[in-house]
């Protein structure tokens, strides 16, 4: 193996190819070799590092110093300056304050513990940082019913919005009898202000293929299929490359590590629908039809894809589910809070002087997260209001801020986690108008198949859209609260029972933004 | 000229959307015609009906004839309260058009779509498979003439 004096990381994702990352990689290249460092210094491609607004950006290891925000001009510096020279850009550095912090939240990971370190692209590079560890030890050492024993002991719970403890999703599945049975990997990542599988994917690829390989042989499935959405281009190319060399490294295929049990993986791409998110209406999708929810039960456990049992669960759940294996359900214990045990991914944006993402323990504060991941408040504004869980989540008011996130404390306050997704809006904000334009959303994505939902939801947005102009009256928020609890009540899957939350919440803690309006 | 996708597929009503993600790709109207429509049905054995129940129930397809380049504006809650109705009131004024309509030189088609996933970068928009984020007036306008001069 060859030894370098540093490498750089260069972070590729959507952002930073749009700021030109690949131009000013191969500039980078080019310099290195004119000044023969090409054989010090090892230039690598990396996912996102997890913040935003800050174009091309690239770390030097052992230093750990992060440029950002580089042009193509930036380049001849870094070159004479930090890799002849050994001097750091100073003007070029990222705010020290800022990745400090990141440092720091990098111990704390566990599904994007790889993500911005090592080559998304080089399977050696995930074995490298012990991939495949896990998959190794399930294959050789496990029978398939002690995974499924050692993920329910571990407390995870499904990472999609609702909750649901993976393992005892895993054991309906187990047991079953069937020539055929699948897992699917839902990657449709279609909540408003969600992208954390979108990191995850193009961060580190082969820990979700880990883990969909180990719910595989937990489940005895022989084939999986990841649901993605088709905006997600460079995620698309990403599992694309790893598949292929799962296969070629002899990870995936037939008669994996002599152990007898086959896998495939297979990508399938949606086409832009917000309900394909629902397991059901994701499976309709998937056998070519219209994404409309299925009626429940069966559970698609017993009977899912081409009615055959099918464990469907979302990238971040499956994405913990290597380090479970390996350091063990008792080590997953120590991380996170009774009842809701891990880390999460929230992805954070608004008024925030930092969006981007972070990964943290379950049961950190709501302030926590904004203060110091978020970095605060953008502008010097106040807080007014987060919008935590996506369209389908609820209005938090300052007087919550200290909520603990996690499933259970979320609950108490009729709160709800759901994706991680945390909206910060700053005392300019009008509520009425989130309001509007998240009912609007439910409206259009709404598909038609039962009554309370896509009729519903029309009423709602009448109702919205009278009092955003000024037409409404104080009755009209007390009947969107009840058309939205009917809805609630008699909607066929989750679409039609989600804008309940979000409407409960807003008018409850901010009656007065509504009240406004009807002057 | 349908030939080509078809090759790559077996025959199989789950191959449908991708069959139809081709041929709108590969279509210079960014559409998928009637006629494609039952060449699909024939190829797949599957009724037209079928067909058109899934084209128009996902957003990415289209049944009219659209521009070269199809801008995709995201209005979902944070890319909105991030401004994304001033932006999208600048395009359709710069472009003279509605929502939903084309251009009359066939350049471009203005659509509204959900989150892109690109939030921390909001307001954001596609254009044909290309991201767009931290949108302004003025680097609106600098993307959409880029797009004009090279057209």
């Amino acid at each position: 193996m060859k030894f370098y004096r540093s490498h750089v990381l260069i972070a590729i994702d959507d952002n930073s190819l749009k700021a030109g990352v690949k131009k000013i990689e191969s500039l980078l290249r080019a310099k290195l070799e004119e000044n023969k460092l090409s054989e010090e210094i090892n230039v690598l491609e990396t996912g996102g590092l997890g913040y935003f607004g800050t174009g091309v950006s690239m770390t030097v290891y052992p230093e750990q110093i992060t440029y950002a925000n580089l042009k193509e001009e930036d380049i001849n510096d870094i070159v004479e300056e930090h890799f002849l020279k050994g001097r750091v850009v100073s003007r070029l550095v990222l705010n020290s304050t800022i990745t400090k912090k990141y440092n720091f939240n990098y111990k704390n990971r566990v599904v994007l513990e790889n993500s911005g370190i090592i080559d998304p692209e080089n399977i050696e590079e995930y074995i490298g940082v012990g991939g495949y560890e896990a998959w190794e030890k399930v294959l050789t050492q496990m029978k398939p019913s002690e995974v499924v024993d050692e993920v329910k002991a571990s407390g995870l719970r499904g990472r999609g919005g609702a909750g649901f403890p993976a393992g005892v999703k895993w054991s309906f599945t187990a047991p079953i009898e069937a020539k055929q049975k699948y897992v699917v990997v839902n990657a449709d990542e279609g909540e408003p202000g969600t992208f954390k599988d979108r990191l995850i994917m193009e961060g580190d690829p082969h820990k979700l293929l880990e883990g969909i390989m180990i719910a595989a042989y937990a489940v005895g499935a022989t084939k999986s299929y990841i649901y993605i959405r088709g905006e997600y281009k460079l995620c698309i190319h990403r599992l694309e490359v790893a598949i292929k060399q799962a296969n070629e490294y002899g990870i995936l295929g037939k008669n994996i590590f002599s152990s007898g049990f086959d896998h495939e993986i297979e990508i399938k791409i949606g086409a832009g629908a917000y309900v394909c998110g629902e397991e059901t209406a994701l499976i309709e999708s998937m056998e070519g039809n219209r994404g409309t929810p299925r009626y429940k039960p069966p559970f698609p456990g017993v009977e899912g894809a081409w009615h055959k049992p099918t464990v469907v669960n979302n990238v971040e759940t499956i994405a913990n589910v290597p380090a479970i294996i390996k350091n063990g359900a008792d080590w997953y214990n120590t991380i996170g809070v009774e009842g809701c045990r891990g880390t999460k991914v929230y992805t954070m944006m608004g008024d925030l002087k930092l969006p981007g993402l972070c990964e943290t323990e379950m049961g950190t504060s709501l302030r926590t997260i904004i203060d110091e991941y978020g970095g605060g408040m953008k502008d010097g504004k106040q807080f007014k209001a987060a919008l935590v869980g996506g369209a389908a989540g609820v209005f938090l008011p300052n007087e919550m801020l200290d909520v603990k996130m996690d499933f259970n404390s979320l609950k108490e306050y009729s709160a709800v986690l759901g994706s991680g997704a945390i909206l910060v809006m700053n005392e300019d904000v009008d509520i009425v108008d989130i309001l509007w334009s998240i009912i609007r959303f439910f409206r259009h994505e709404s598909c038609g198949k039962c009554n309370p939902c896509s009729n519903g939801n029309t009423v709602l947005y009448k109702l919205i859209d009278k009092i955003r102009k000024g037409k409404g009256k104080e009755a009209d928020l007390d009947m969107m609260i009840k058309v939205s609890e009917v809805m609630n009540k008699t909607s066929f899957c989750a679409l039609g029972q989600s804008p309940y939350m979000p409407i409960k919440s807003a008018i409850d803690n901010f009656r007065d933004d509504f009240l406004k309006r009807m002057k | 000229m349908y030939e080509k996708i078809f090759k790559k597929y077996s025959p199989e009503k789950e191959n449908l959307i991708y069959i139809l993600h081709d041929i709108q790709d590969s279509d210079p109207q960014n559409y998928v015609s009637e006629d494609a429509v039952q060449k699909v049905s024939e190829f797949l054995r599957i009724p037209i009906s079928h067909i058109y129940g899934v084209l128009t129930f996902y957003t990415m397809y289209s049944t009219k004839p659209r521009g070269k380049n199809v801008i995709r504006l995201c209005e979902s809650p944070p890319c909105f309260l991030k401004g994304s109705e001033k932006i999208l009131i600048q395009l359709c004024e710069m472009l003279n058009v509605k929502v939903g309509e084309t251009t009359e030189d066939g350049l471009f088609t203005v659509e509204l779509c959900a989150c892109l996933g690109i939030c921390g970068n909001a307001p954001a928009m596609m254009i044909n498979e290309d991201v767009y984020g931290d949108l302004t007036d003025e680097k609106l306008i600098k993307i959409i003439n880029d797009i004009k001069r090279r057209a």
